[in-house]
Parts: C-alpha cells; sequence; structure tokens
C-alpha cells in the first residue's frame, strides 16, 4: 500500500483555497472517478490534504445513485461488523462536516440540511417483534444508541403511526442529509482545495507505465500480482484526451465495475435497482426516518427478485419520501407498476394516513451492490496505481465521508482509524466473486 | 386489433374514429369528464344552449366524430379516467395504467389495459413566461381565461389585457370579447419585423396570411368588429396590486424580447391574459421511451409512428398546427394503427398534415420565446410558483454551486419539483440556468405521469393494505 502513495510527500503544506496547478506534462496526483458523493468526499479530503486532485465525471454531478435517493445516514439498519464501523465512525463526522461545510462556503451556499432526526424502526407483526429487539440488542453491544421502547412510546414519538404495532425500537443516532447539495458541496469545498472537477467527460481505458509497447489497453493477466510488478496505472485515457495521475480512484459507483473492466482489473459491482416515491407536500406528520423492521430483509438479501419494505420520512421542504424497493434488473431504468403499488401498500402499514396522500414523483437509482455487503476501498493489489471505493449499496451518502476518511489515510501513510483489510479489494469474502469475474472478463 | 387513444381533443377524437373504421377495437381514455379536450369546451349543463358554435369553431365536426364514436359498438369511452404510469414491456405496446373516477375521490377504480397499438394524443398546455408579479389573483393564462370564457362565459373583468405571443392571442381576446369583457389590448412581443419576414405579409393582413389556418381568419374579423388593438413587439413585464392585480406595465421590446428602457407604460388592468406559446404534454411519450427531437416534440414518420414500437403520437405533441393539423394527423394514426390499407382519403389527410405543419414550423419559427424575456425578470421575480424560487436564488445557487447538472439545480433550488411538477416552469428554469448541462436532463421527464393516490395504489397492491392485515415477515440477521 505504501507504493500506492509513492512520491506523495505527506509533510507538504497543505494549499487550501490556493488553486492547484496542473500543467499536462506534470499531471495530477489523484484521478477520482465519479462525481458522486463518494468521489467528492474523497477529492475534498485528498485536496485538503494538498493532493492535486482531478474529479472526471461522465455526466454531471450527483447525477447517479447520489440524486436518487433519499440522503440516509443510518446506523440503525446495520448488523454489528465493518460495516457498522463505518457507519458509526460516519455518524460522529457528518456532525462536525456539516458546520465546516457551512462556515466554509458560507450563508449564500444552499443548506445541506444535515439534520440528526433519529430513526424509529417497528414491527408489524408479533413474529417481527422478537427478532427486532434481539437485534437491537446486539447493535447496542456494538456501540449504537439502540433503545428499545414500548408502542405508547413510539406512538408519543410518532403520533400517526398505526398503533398496531408490535415492537419499536428508537435509534436517536440515525440522520439525514440532502444528498445533492451535500455533493455540490463537498466538490465546491474540494474545489477551493485546490481541485478540478471536470464533468461530461467519460473515461475509456487506462495509461500504463511500465507495459510491453502496444498493450497500453491490454489488462494485466488477473490474479498474477508478481507479473505486473513493473506495470503501473499512470492515468486514463477519457473522451478529452489523456488524464495523467499518479493513482487513480473508481468512484463510479454502480457503474464501477464498468470502469474496473475498462482499466483491467474486473471487480464485481453490481446495479441493484432501488425505488422511493415522494408524495406532494403536507403538513409535517413524521418526524423522524420511520421504517418496518422488515427493512433488514431487503438489505441483507441476495435474492433479485423484488423485494420491498417501508423506509418513511419527510423532508425539509414537506414532502414525504417513501422507500424503498430493491431489485437486481440490470441497468434497466422502466418503472414498473408492481414496484410503486407494493411500495405504497407497505407504507400504509406503519402510517395509516398516507392512504390520502398523493404521490407525485418517484425516483429509480441504481446502488452499488457487492457480493458480499462490504463497500470496497483502497489500492486494488492486482494494478498498482489503482484504487477502489464504490460498493456502498444503499448507504452510501453517510458512509463518503468514512470512506474519504479511510482513503485520505491510507493515501498518506497514517495508521488509519477504520480497519483497511476489512475493505480491501483482497479480502477473503471477496475472493470467490473476484475470480468468477476475472475468469468472465 | 385493440388500440387506446389517450386524449379526446381533435387528434384523439380523430384517431378514434379512424382506427374504428378500419376495423379495430378502440378504448379511449381522457381525463376530463367530457370529450373534446381543451379545443372543444362544454357549456355546463345548466347554461347549455343552442350556441355552442358561437363560442366553438368546428363545432359541427366535434358533434359528427363525438356521435360516431360515442355509437360505435366497438368503441369504449373512459372519461375521468387519470393515466399515472406507462410500463414499458420487453415484448409489446407499453402498458397502460389509469384509475378511474373524480381526481379528489379516493377508491377510484384501477385500469390496466395491454393494447396492441397505442395512439398518445396528449396535446400541449400553456407556456407562460414568469414576470413579476404573475402570481397576484388577476393574472390568467390564456388557456385558462379562454376556458373560463368557453365553459363558464364570465367576463374575467372590465378592462382586460391580453399578452405574450402566437395566433393563439387572437381566439382569446375574442373568447372574452364576447363574453362581455372588454380587452384594453392585445400586445404580441414578437416585433413587427419579425412578424412580417415569418408570414411573408404586413401583420394587419395576418388574415391572409393564416388562411391556412382558416379558424385564425375569423379570429382577425372578430378582432376588427370589437375594435381591439393589436399591438407588437410589446410585453407585459410587471403586474402591480396588492391583492388582486390593479394594472400592468407594458414595455417595448426588441427582436430579442429584452425589454427597451424607457418605453415602459402603465395601464389599468384588472384581468391579464399570458400565453407565450405551448409546451407538448411529453410525459406519456417520454415514459413510452419515444425519442424526443431536438425541437422538443416526439418525433414521428409519416404514419405518425414513433420510435417506440407500437406507439403513435399525434396532435400537438408533434408540433402546434392547430386543429386542423390534429385531426389530419388524428386521421392517418389511427387508420395505420389499426392496419388498414392505403387509401384515398388517408392521402388526402397526409396532405392536409403536411400543408398545416409546414405551418406550424413557421408559427413557432416567429412566435417562439427569444432568450431577451429573462431581462424582464427581477432577482425577486419568481419563477417557480410552486416552491416560490425566485430568479435571484437560481442565479445565487447556480453560481454558488457551479453545478455542472440541470437535475443537480433543480433539486438544490427546489425549482419544478413543486404539484406542478415544472410544467409551469420547466422549460423557463431551463431558460433561465443556461444549457450548458453535463447531464442534459431536460425537464420534461415525469415518470409518474399524474400524481396518485396511495390509497388507489395500495388497494392494487398484493399482500393486503389494511393496517391488521398482515403477511409474515423475514427477521433480521442474527
Amino acid at each position: 500500500m505504501s507504493s500506492a502513495a509513492s512520491g506523495y510527500d505527506a509533510d507538504r503544506p497543505v494549499a487550501r483555497g490556493h488553486r492547484a496547478r496542473n500543467d499536462g506534462a506534470t499531471g495530477y496526483d489523484v484521478a477520482v472517478i465519479g462525481a458522486g458523493i463518494v468521489g467528492a468526499a474523497i477529492a475534498r479530503a485528498l485536496s485538503r490534504d494538498g493532493a492535486r486532485v482531478v474529479v472526471l465525471e461522465r455526466s454531471a454531478a450527483a447525477s447517479g445513485t447520489s440524486g436518487q435517493g433519499e440522503g440516509n445516514l443510518l446506523v440503525s439498519d446495520k448488523a454489528p461488523g465493518h460495516e457498522l464501523d463505518l457507519a458509526l465512525h460516519a455518524n460522529r463526522r457528518w456532525v462536525d462536516l456539516s458546520e465546516e461545510l457551512a462556515d466554509e462556503l458560507g450563508p449564500d451556499f444552499p443548506n445541506i440540511e444535515f439534520e440528526r432526526k433519529g430513526g424509529l424502526v417497528v414491527a408489524t407483526t408479533d413474529a417481527g417483534a422478537r427478532p427486532l429487539e434481539d437485534f437491537a440488542r446486539s447493535q447496542a453491544e456494538a456501540g449504537v444508541d439502540a433503545q428499545i421502547i414500548d408502542v405508547s412510546e413510539a406512538l408519543r414519538l410518532e403520533p400517526d403511526v398505526n398503533p398496531a404495532i408490535t415492537a419499536a425500537v428508537a435509534y436517536p443516532q440515525d440522520s439525514q442529509v440532502q444528498p445533492v447539495i451535500a455533493t455540490e458541496a463537498l466538490l465546491a469545498s474540494a474545489r477551493r482545495a485546490g481541485a478540478d472537477v471536470r464533468c461530461g467527460i467519460e473515461v475509456l481505458g487506462g495509461i500504463f507505465a511500465g507495459s510491453a509497447p502496444g498493450s497500453a489497453a491490454t489488462p494485466s493477466s488477473p490474479g498474477t500480482a508478481d507479473r505486473g510488478e513493473h506495470r503501473r496505472l499512470t492515468g486514463v485515457q477519457t473522451t478529452a484526451g489523456a488524464v495523467t495521475a499518479s493513482t487513480v480512484i473508481n468512484a463510479a459507483g454502480p457503474w464501477a465495475g464498468e470502469v474496473a473492466q475498462r482499466l483491467g482489473a474486473p471487480l464485481p459491482v453490481r446495479p441493484r435497482r432501488g425505488v422511493v416515491l415522494v408524495t406532494t407536500r403536507m403538513p409535517h406528520r413524521i418526524f423522524r426516518k420511520v421504517y418496518d423492521g422488515d427493512y433488514f430483509g431487503a438489505t441483507q438479501s441476495n435474492d433479485a427478485a423484488l423485494q420491498t419494505s417501508s423506509v418513511i420520512e419527510s423532508t425539509a421542504s414537506g414532502t414525504v419520501l417513501i422507500g424503498s424497493s430493491r431489485e437486481q434488473i440490470g441497468f434497466d431504468t422502466r418503472l414498473r407498476a408492481e414496484v410503486i403499488r407494493e411500495i405504497a401498500a407497505k407504507s400504509t402499514r406503519v402510517f395509516p394516513f398516507l392512504r390520502d396522500a398523493s404521490v407525485m414523483r418517484a425516483y429509480g437509482g441504481f446502488r452499488p451492490f457487492m457480493p458480499d455487503h462490504l463497500p470496497v476501498i483502497g489500492p486494488d493489489h492486482r494494478l498498482e496505481g489503482l484504487w477502489h471505493a464504490t460498493g456502498h449499496e444503499g448507504a452510501g451518502i453517510g458512509l463518503s465521508v468514512s470512506t474519504a476518511d479511510l482513503v485520505s489515510d491510507i493515501y498518506a501513510g497514517r495508521t488509519p482509524g477504520l480497519d483497511a483489510e476489512a475493505f480491501s479489494v483482497a479480502r477473503p469474502s471477496l475472493a470467490a466473486a473476484l475470480e468468477t469475474e476475472e475468469a468472465a472478463a | 386489433m385493440s388500440i387506446v387513444v389517450i386524449g379526446a381533443g381533435p387528434a384523439g377524437l380523430a384517431a378514434a374514429r379512424s382506427a374504428l373504421r378500419a376495423g379495430a377495437d378502440v378504448t379511449l381514455l381522457d381525463s376530463s369528464d367530457q370529450l373534446g379536450g381543451q379545443f372543444w369546451r362544454h357549456l355546463p349543463e345548466t347554461s347549455r344552449a343552442a350556441k355552442q358554435h358561437v363560442l366553438h369553431h368546428k363545432w359541427s365536426t366535434f358533434e359528427a366524430l363525438a356521435s360516431e364514436i360515442t355509437q360505435h359498438p366497438r368503441c369504449t369511452i373512459v372519461t375521468s379516467a387519470q393515466v399515472w404510469l406507462l410500463e414499458q414491456r420487453d415484448q409489446g405496446t407499453p402498458r397502460v395504467h389509469a384509475h378511474v373516477g373524480p381526481v379528489d375521490s379516493g377508491g377510484r377504480e384501477s385500469l390496466t389495459l395491454e393494447p396492441d397499438a397505442l395512439i398518445l394524443a396528449t396535446g400541449a398546455h400553456d407556456r407562460t413566461l414568469p414576470f413579476s408579479g404573475w402570481t397576484l389573483p388577476g393574472v390568467y393564462t390564456a388557456g385558462a381565461a379562454q376556458a373560463i370564457a368557453k365553459s363558464e362565459r364570465i367576463a374575467l373583468g372590465s378592462r382586460v389585457v391580453v399578452a405574450g405571443a402566437g395566433p393563439f392571442l387572437l381566439p382569446v381576446a375574442q373568447s372574452l370579447a364576447l363574453t362581455g369583457a372588454r380587452v384594453r389590448g392585445v400586445y404580441e412581443a414578437t416585433t413587427l419585423p419579425a412578424l412580417a419576414r415569418g408570414w411573408g405579409a404586413k401583420p394587419w393582413k395576418l388574415g391572409a396570411a393564416v388562411g391556412k389556418m382558416p379558424e385564425l381568419a375569423g379570429y382577425v374579423a372578430s378582432h376588427v368588429r370589437h375594435s381591439i388593438p393589436y399591438l407588437t413587439g410589446r410585453a407585459v413585464v410587471e403586474a402591480h396590486g396588492t391583492d388582486r392585480v390593479e394594472a400592468v406595465t407594458i414595455a417595448r421590446v426588441d427582436e430579442n424580447w429584452a425589454p427597451i428602457a424607457g418605453s415602459e407604460t402603465k395601464i389599468e388592468a384588472d384581468a391579464v391574459c399570458v400565453s407565450h406559446g405551448f409546451t407538448p404534454r411529453l410525459e406519456l411519450a417520454i415514459a413510452a421511451g419515444c425519442s424526443i427531437g431536438p425541437d422538443r416534440f416526439v418525433e414521428v414518420d409519416a404514419r405518425q409512428r414513433t420510435s417506440t414500437r407500437g406507439v403513435y403520437a399525434v396532435g400537438e405533441l408533434t408540433g402546434i398546427a392547430g386543429a386542423d393539423a390534429a385531426l389530419a394527423e388524428g386521421e392517418i394514426a389511427g387508420h395505420f394503427a389499426a392496419r388498414g390499407p392505403r387509401s384515398a382519403a388517408v392521402s388526402r389527410a397526409a396532405r392536409s398534415r403536411d400543408r398545416f405543419v409546414d405551418f406550424g414550423v413557421r408559427l413557432d419559427a416567429v412566435h417562439a420565446p427569444r432568450r431577451g424575456w429573462t431581462h424582464w425578470l427581477r432577482d425577486d421575480t419568481v419563477v417557480c410558483r410552486c416552491e416560490e424560487v425566485t430568479r435571484g436564488e437560481l442565479d445565487s445557487i447556480r453560481s454558488q454551486t457551479a453545478s455542472c447538472g440541470l437535475r443537480s439545480l433543480k433539486l438544490s433550488t427546489r425549482a419544478g419539483l413543486g404539484i406542478c411538477q415544472g410544467r409551469i416552469c420547466g422549460r423557463s428554469v431551463e431558460e433561465l440556468l443556461g444549457d450548458n448541462f453535463a447531464d442534459g436532463v431536460p425537464t420534461d421527464r415525469r415518470p409518474i405521469v399524474s400524481p396518485v393516490r396511495i390509497g388507489d395504489l395500495a388497494g392494487q397492491a398484493l399482500g393486503g393494505s389494511q393496517p391488521d392485515e398482515r403477511s409474515p415477515e423475514e427477521p433480521p440477521p442474527q
């Protein structure tokens, strides 16, 4: 990993507010592929550390996953484990980050609407009550503020929730952010620290050093790191020409698999579709993120068939967001009536008054899904110079800041505050899927 | 052969009749409770005289179409049908999902159709450019004003100003005059030289130039009869008033529609009717996957076929060219969708269509809003009415975020996110923000085509929707 940061001087003074020089001869230290919230957070962190960063975005900022979801910063839906560690770290960091961004960008910049509104998870069946409470206890042991409350207390917190619920757990740490504005804010902050953000530029392939002439775009043999010893990624070919960078970070979300393929290091990232319904504005009657315990079934399952579970919250503007579905149907953007109906029906189990609300809009986005349900963060052992930061599935908004912290720690040679090995491409739980992916490539 | 026609204005009615004549089974859906669309509006039952035709052009055409369709054994007419989703399928024409019944009522009936062919005839809505004070009561879209005049026969005011662009201003002024309103003037933003170049005729001879659109000739004659001043190169740049409109400022504008400083005059008015053309209702066509051209109309071939197999588009979806063009396009689409053979009648319709479509192209070239209009906005002028977003906020957020995405700016400013989903302000917001966006997402895309009650959706879903009807749940992982 130290080799990935070679040539980088961790003691270099921070160049905040100073525009990075870039000329074609020297190139960038880091090229981040993707201007979603993960790429934006990484660009900001590395720029503030003094690296010369360029963000390359095929479309526009937050035009993919980051602009198609609710903006969840949740701890409540995560079982004890590495992802929860990321989430707990993020939960602390967002509080400071939202203030830092507000101070830095000033009052004219739109508010990122960070709010620690808290979550309330309910069970709607007798059978679901016990598992929900057991789950909450296991989370509490892992450091989550998970408060098992009785139904009357739940009704005090959310007076319009279905009184027939059988169990409830309050999660005061659950928070929310407006994901598009947050992405733009992180990018604006990155630009102030010298980063370049280039939109409408697509990465076509890699630029390599140390390989035989004429084989620049040929992937190295998968799984044979030794043979690729002298071969390293030194930049990317794009629709706007070559961009040289000592480190290339693949933060292309659900499209990261395609990017990895183009750079010669296949990665088993799959799109998982999620649809969120948006109601017309109404007086605030929902005060927290309220969801059916059924949510766990959907987030933890590999079943490609349609899964829905209720995740309901109101936004600052008075609309109510109702999620969500999870379908593995590739990059199919067609909206299905069955999905919308099922999401709508389940929401009324949690909040019966929603029957009279109207849906006026639907988001349909793709979440980057990994076979072992953990994001991939850090250098790729198979190709020097290539890093990944993807696979956060539906949690990327919240986890972006943890991901950026981990990336910048590794990059700077600092001891990471998070377990880098757990998110490494080389982790054992990913080995089989990686092998299959490489065989197919 | 089953055909679904969505929209029962001139284009949709003509399509339905033509498809029936060619032997198809037709289901005609419309969101209103009557046939005729916006063009043929009905008087209320109570005041329905034998004089519908006075305010309606081609009323006899409507009666003939409506009577043939309603009496046809192979035709099913469903009014008050709100289509909320078109579902693309791997095989076959998109599936149509609608709810039937009054919009505000609960428990509407759900209707799902899987036709062999789908004819979209959803028409257009008024385009109204924002100006300071346009949210005051007493400021109407010209379409709304005309609808009130036609269906309620109520005079909107005693001193009415009609402003905007395009020949549609004329029938609006006429309808208003016929209800007894005093129309103080019609203010057309297009300048005299531009009109002359575009129409190839002197504007006061507009009647001759618009002979190709016969109903317009009548409007011009009526105009003269009611002595309504018609002034070009002028725009309403501000409406004044506290509780409702009391006066308007009219300014001369240059060829690019930018107001000319010092040319402003304030005149008293108690009603203002504004139209700057029309925006096609594209959401169903987009949902069906149809190609939209650079001019933001649905692309069709000579048979009115869109790029999506089995889907046809007619009327204002393909260009704003008036009722005659819509009737011709409907006739052609209905015929070919029903796999009718080539015929002399259809050839005639095709010739007629080509003539009127050419007219529509010229109309658009002459009267389409020019970007200078943005200069009459102030920083505090509301652009998005639903979310109350001002021009100043749009500018500020664009410069603050330096965003390269139109969608991102919409979500950051909230412009176009309200109940109308950008139908009123979408194009204006796009023009204000500029068109240099990396995502190029237009504001026409609305996958949920019309607001739909959750109870109506829930009633359809499997697994029960009652709070007490619970299905077993997957336990969370241990």
